[in-house]
């Protein structure tokens, strides 16, 4: 089909301490669900929405990070994270609930350019 | 006097100005800030540093949210809602680095 666009979604924000990774990932399930090509990408403190282990009873907040192992499951495959952000953050792939494809930063900008629409959060 | 820290040192400049600025006293890192107090990040040396000059604590349910409770830099106090409570009540004032 040809107008099939490819969306890229960019998480540049830690997860509970503001609404952005919830929010973005609502929107990526709205628009795989109109069967466009959709990437995700986790940049900065993005990083942090995919960390393991992560227990909200303390807080009292819904704990959204099961959904991006679902992901999958709505034709969302294509996770992408930024090799520097990790590295910042002193945690590796290992320590993430899903399986990605980690780029350097360069890869990162180069995929950036193929995209039809680049969504922020 | 505490200082009280909610945003992301990585990606947020009121750690920066917090250490810049602040005497002495506490240090709490609450919300995205907890962040700051856990290993192997790019600013675990900025903490440590820090450590000389203030005692620093972090929120445990904000880091067991983010699953980062089991890498606690060493010297870092954790505390719950009622050591938050404490910690403001023990305090001649606080201030909150929004």
């Amino acid at each position: 089909m040809s107008d099939i666009k490819k969306f890229m979604f960019v998480n540049r924000k830690a997860p509970y301490g503001t609404i952005y990774a919830l929010e973005s990932l609502e929107v990526v399930l709205i628009t795989a669900a109109f069967d466009q090509d959709v990437s995700l990408v986790f940049i900065d403190d993005g990083v942090y929405q995919l960390k393991k282990g992560q227990q909200t009873k303390g807080i009292e907040t819904k704990n959204f990070s099961p959904t991006y192992r679902a992901l999958d499951g709505y034709d969302v495959e294509k996770l992408y994270v930024e090799k520097e952000s990790l590295e910042a953050r002193g945690l590796s792939e290992e320590d993430l609930l899903v399986d990605v494809t980690v780029l350097g930063s360069k890869e990162m900008g180069e995929l950036m350019d193929q995209q039809d629409v680049v969504l922020s959060f | 006097m505490l200082h009280i820290i909610n945003k992301s040192p990585l990606t947020n400049g009121s750690l920066d100005c917090c250490l810049r600025v602040a005497e002495s006293g506490a240090i709490l890192l609450i919300e995205d800030a907890v962040y700051g107090a856990t290993k192997g990040s790019a600013i675990e040396g900025k903490i440590r540093d820090a450590m000389g000059q203030f005692k620093i604590h972090v929120l445990l349910p904000d880091l067991e949210a983010r699953g980062l409770a089991d890498r606690i830099i060493e010297g870092v106090t954790t505390v719950d809602y009622g050591g938050f409570v404490e910690l403001v009540a023990g305090n001649k004032n606080c201030q909150s680095w929004l």
